[in-house]
């Protein structure tokens, strides 16, 4: 039965009108700025710019503050406004190891080559609150050393030169990379594209089930060889200008998860890995993404199937949270007519069940 | 084809360090350019234009690409009446920055802006922009561990 139900419309937009003055709150207080929001809720944007999978910070703060705060309505409208814009193309991939870096640590090796640099970090801070950054707080301007020229390479590149390490999956020139955002996902999926999807994955559902491994649901010894945050230069291929342009510098955070050997009798053992990428900076995220990579691989390596984090068509289903939060939020949508006919389908049954339940005595009687 | 590749090396190195600054920057570096010599006459071969482009990054950082999400790119070419053409290209959606961008990329290709233009406008930008990495390396720099020994007991 289709029932046309109409008349919302001026409620609607009442409610749109009262959402924008509440997003506004008190006029006294004044406005916050775009440039705001990207300088002091730095991570904040971060994420936005990760799980809406678009690299654009005066988009994602934008977003922030449409949303009033709420970063899953923010990465959603950060989605949507990528669908208006066309693809030129590809870029080169960005090489990590020529990474400027504004922090690396290695939680595997202490003297590793060009030394364990902290950067701005919240670990070792005591996680009290400061009432002093409350107003008109002017930090001090950072110290300064004499910067080391010696290189700083990947630690999964300094165990690789012995071998004690699986090398990275090459790929041939030219072979083609997986998109989800333009093909439908299927099962099995290859690396590169649970990558993309863990990439832009909910930070939330990842730290879970990269939790999940630590606790025995796929365990697999993770150990931190490295994570990195810092400048790296994106080129693309221009075809006009025939040859690849510089496109300026994104920063990015990459975590190398070192885990338990595989050796077969063919094979030396050897540690193998998972791997962490993601926009800005977002260590919680990145090594939660490089947990779940590893646990991913399980069926490669030939590791049994039985945890969540290991199941792909689990974890890539329920990784996203636009869909996710689109599928949970429309149960709040008008659903008359289903629930009506549900309504009908219960009454229907609850007559059958209780014509079943009379006495036969009682019916004989009545008839 | 030496001389080729010299030149793309040249308008490369030009274009990684326009793609740092801001359009006022370049702006104004072009103001100061036209003080000492007008610039030619030139026209947009494609008007600004934002789209994306897809980021990929490599699995373990050196092994196959994957798609890792996109950015906003703007992009736009410039020819000069000798005609010279510049392309444009620059992360975020500043369509006005691309322009100059393709300007410059237009004018180091110029046999006789070529030299002007890296003189008075990407040098002292690539300047500016060494002294901010500067800074941030040596920050950076002071936040690096130092390990020491303990040493307990008397030994």
């Amino acid at each position: 039965m289709y029932v046309a139900v109409k008349g919302g419309e001026r409620a609607i937009e009442n409610a749109h009108r009262l959402l924008a003055h509440k997003r506004r709150g008190d006029q006294r207080v004044a406005e916050v700025t775009l440039n705001q929001i990207s300088e002091q809720l730095g991570l904040a944007v971060d994420r936005v710019m990760s799980e809406g999978s678009l690299y654009d910070r005066e988009l994602a703060a934008l977003a922030i503050k449409q949303a009033r705060g709420d970063l899953i309505e923010a990465i959603f409208l950060v989605r949507a406004f990528r669908a208006t814009l066309p693809r030129f193309g590809t870029s080169e991939p960005v090489d990590t190891g020529a990474m400027r870096l504004q922090r690396r640590v290695s939680a595997t090796f202490k003297d590793i080559p060009g030394g364990q640099i902290l950067g701005p970090t919240f670990d070792y801070t005591h996680r009290l609150l400061d009432p002093s950054l409350a107003e008109g707080f002017v930090p001090e301007t950072p110290a300064t050393a004499e910067a080391s020229t010696a290189p700083t390479p990947r630690v999964t590149d300094i165990l690789g030169r012995d071998g004690l390490i699986e090398s990275s999956p090459q790929a041939e020139d030219g072979a083609s990379v997986g998109d989800l955002t333009r093909e439908p996902l299927n099962f099995p999926a290859e690396r590169d594209l649970r990558l993309q999807n863990l990439a832009r994955g909910d930070e939330g559902f990842l730290l879970a089930m990269g939790y999940s491994t630590q606790r025995g649901y796929g365990r697999n010894h993770p150990f931190v060889g490295e994570i990195r945050f810092g400048e790296v230069e994106v080129e693309f291929f221009a075809e006009d200008a025939g040859f690849a342009v510089p496109l300026g510098a994104i920063e990015l955070t990459e975590c190398q998860m070192v885990n338990q050997f595989k050796g077969s009798a063919t094979e030396a053992p050897c540690f193998t890995r998972g791997y962490g990428l993601t926009f800005g900076q977002s260590e919680r995220k990145t090594m939660s993404m490089a947990l779940v990579d590893r646990a991913l691989r399980a069926r490669e390596l030939g590791e049994e199937v039985r945890a969540p984090a290991q199941d792909e068509e689990f974890v890539m289903s329920h990784s996203d949270n636009v869909q996710a939060t689109g599928f949970v939020e429309h149960l709040k949508l008008p659903h008359y007519v289903d629930f009506q006919s549900e309504l009908g389908l219960l009454r229907k049954l609850r007559q059958e069940f209780a014509e079943s339940n009379t006495p036969d005595a009682m019916k004989e009687a009545a008839e | 084809m030496t001389q080729h590749n010299n030149q793309q090396a040249q308008r490369k190195a030009a274009m990684a360090v326009l793609a740092h600054a801001e359009a006022g920057e370049i702006a104004a570096r072009l103001r100061n350019l036209a003080l000492e010599s007008a610039l030619p006459a030139h026209q947009d071969l494609r008007a600004p234009e934002n789209g994306l482009v897809m980021l990929r990054g490599r699995v373990g950082g050196d092994g196959a690409p994957f798609n890792l999400g996109e950015a906003t790119v703007s992009r736009a070419a410039v020819r000069l009446a000798s005609g010279e053409v510049g392309f444009g290209y620059t992360l975020g959606r500043d369509g006005e920055k691309a322009r100059l961008i393709a300007l410059c990329d237009a004018l180091v290709q110029s046999r006789d802006f070529g030299g002007l233009v890296e003189r008075s406008v990407i040098a002292p930008l690539r300047e500016q922009l060494m002294v901010k990495r500067k800074q941030a390396v040596a920050e950076t720099a002071a936040t690096k561990v130092d390990f020491y020994t303990m040493v307990r007991g008397e030994g």
